[in-house]
């Protein structure tokens, strides 16, 4: 087998592989406790999963997840709307091209006093991150629908639902599935910072509140662990992506 | 079976078509063909009841064209498969629109897509199939539908000169061994002469029709090998170039 097909294949652990060995690397040169092993924090990872690393990951992982469901929900029924209405379109994406580049994250402050410290301020500021991404996609991705496909679809006699059923739905998804994963990636990020404020659960606190323990080894073994997060819902999505638009696939292949 | 009288059509207030009248017989094949820009397509939008006529009667069967008539097989220019259903799904799809059971579904459209010669292709998506094949699932699709008026614009513009002749030859074939009616819009000479029994020509300035021509030599498959078919392409070309220097 050479090389090129392995890196192929195997994808995510020859990504894995490189990434050890630049860790391993500048921890050897580096010599110092903020870059710990890689060795002990894997150790040290597994360790603390069974104790309550688990439990923080799980945390986060419902948020996400919530936030996406609610965001998937909302962020559909109103693109879907506008994408095919277009005197509403036309009287609110001006408001949606205002708020969609500002940082939602600004925001957190004023979410965390209307809606209390707990989970509900952090769920909303993830739902407004991907609302907003997901209801850009699908109102474009009607629009840039050809009135022919309209036109074809109805002359064979499709009614309102059906041409949702087999036209709209299935032309939106792969768009959708796209802004999805770029939009978990921000989220992410989002909430780590959210998860470093009034919470003692979720995988942001955990990362925090080794770093101010200095155990830098548990710090990195957090680090590891909203990695993994991430590519589980990465690889999620993938999934779904290959079950539900295998013609995309070969859209690519072909051109 | 198909009546237009004075009939006019246009987009808000700019008339495309003004005081029109046309009639085309049951089982019968009418080409319609003009310069671009002459509303050839807006009149085949308006029989199909994509649009609607601003004034004037449009009638089938002395009934007033409504929006998805049910007998009415539309394909429109670039075909309109959707590329997210294989060959056999698009094919099937306007009789799962109505409700056809699964066993009868399953029987037309295999007897439609052996008949086109694309049964093999049917796992496949339309973005792997060729221009010619990909037409060939269009048609597919509405003949499933057993449609009593086909209605096609310019349905093979986009195929090379073979593709284009070989669809040709199977549409005459199917309309020989069907009761069906075919209007069809083109900017291809021989295609009309070819395929329309009735060749309507269509003019820009009047916005109407310029003539309508009897062709009697439709039918034979071997009409393109004879000299015949050669001076009726000739006749058209002269009708057609008659009005456009006249402008």
């Amino acid at each position: 087998m050479s090389i090129q097909t392995f890196i192929y294949k195997y994808k995510t652990l020859y990504g894995s592989l490189i990434i050890l060995l630049t860790w391993y690397l500048l921890y050897w040169f580096i010599n110092s406790p903020i870059i710990p092993s890689p060795f002990v924090t894997i150790i040290e990872f597994f360790s603390l999963l069974t104790d309550d690393l688990l439990l923080h990951i799980l945390v986060s992982l419902y948020r996400i997840i919530l936030a996406v469901v609610i965001s998937l929900v909302l962020g559909i029924s109103v693109g879907l709307f506008l994408g095919i209405n277009d005197k509403y379109d036309a009287w609110i994406s001006p408001m949606i091209y205002l708020l969609y580049p500002v940082p939602k994250i600004a925001f957190l402050p004023v979410l965390m006093i209307l809606f209390g410290l707990g989970d509900t301020s952090k769920v909303m500021l993830v739902t407004i991150i991907i609302f907003f991404q997901i209801l850009v996609t699908t109102r474009d991705s009607v629009k840039g629908l050809s009135r022919e496909l309209f036109f074809s679809i109805k002359s064979l006699g499709a009614n309102k639902l059906q041409v949702y059923q087999h036209l709209i739905i299935p032309a939106v998804l792969p768009k959708l599935l796209t802004a999805l994963r770029i939009s978990i990636g921000t989220s992410i990020a989002v909430l780590f910072f959210a998860e470093n404020f009034a919470t003692t659960h979720g995988i942001g606190y955990f990362i925090m509140d080794s770093w101010t323990r200095v155990d830098y080894v548990q710090m990195f073994a957090g680090i590891i662990a909203i990695s993994l997060l991430g590519l589980i819902l990465f690889k999620s999505i993938d999934i779904m992506e290959n079950r539900l638009c295998k013609w995309i696939r070969l859209e690519k292949i072909n051109e | 079976m198909i009546t237009l009288k004075r009939l006019e059509m246009g987009y808000g207030k700019v008339n495309v078509l003004k005081d029109l009248n046309l009639d085309i017989k049951e089982q019968s094949t009418c080409a319609i063909i003009g310069p671009s820009g002459c509303g050839k397509s807006t009149l085949l939008y308006g029989i199909a009841g994509i649009m609607q006529p601003s004034s004037g009667q449009l009638l089938i069967h002395d009934q007033p064209v409504k929006e998805n008539r049910k007998e009415t097989g539309v394909i429109l220019q670039h075909y309109g498969l959707l590329p997210w259903k294989t060959v056999w799904k698009n094919a099937a799809l306007g009789l799962k629109l109505r409700g056809v059971p699964k066993q009868v579904i399953e029987e037309k459209v295999s007897d439609v897509l052996r008949k086109l010669h694309i049964y093999e292709l049917r796992d496949k998506y339309p973005v792997q199939l060729s221009g010619g094949q990909r037409q060939r699932v269009a048609v597919a699709r509405v003949l499933a539908i057993e449609p009593d008026l086909l209605l096609m614009d310019e349905p093979f513009s986009s195929l090379d000169a073979i593709a284009r002749e070989s669809l040709q030859d199977l549409l005459l074939n199917i309309f020989n061994n069907s009761k069906l009616t075919i209007v069809f819009v083109t900017h291809n000479i021989e295609e009309a002469v070819f395929l329309g029994q009735k060749i309507v020509i269509m003019d820009q300035g009047s916005k109407n029709i310029s003539h309508v021509l009897k062709n009697d030599l439709f039918g034979d498959q071997t009409l393109r090998n004879k000299p015949d078919f050669y001076r009726l392409c000739t006749d058209v070309r002269h009708s057609l170039q008659e009005k456009t220097t006249s402008l």
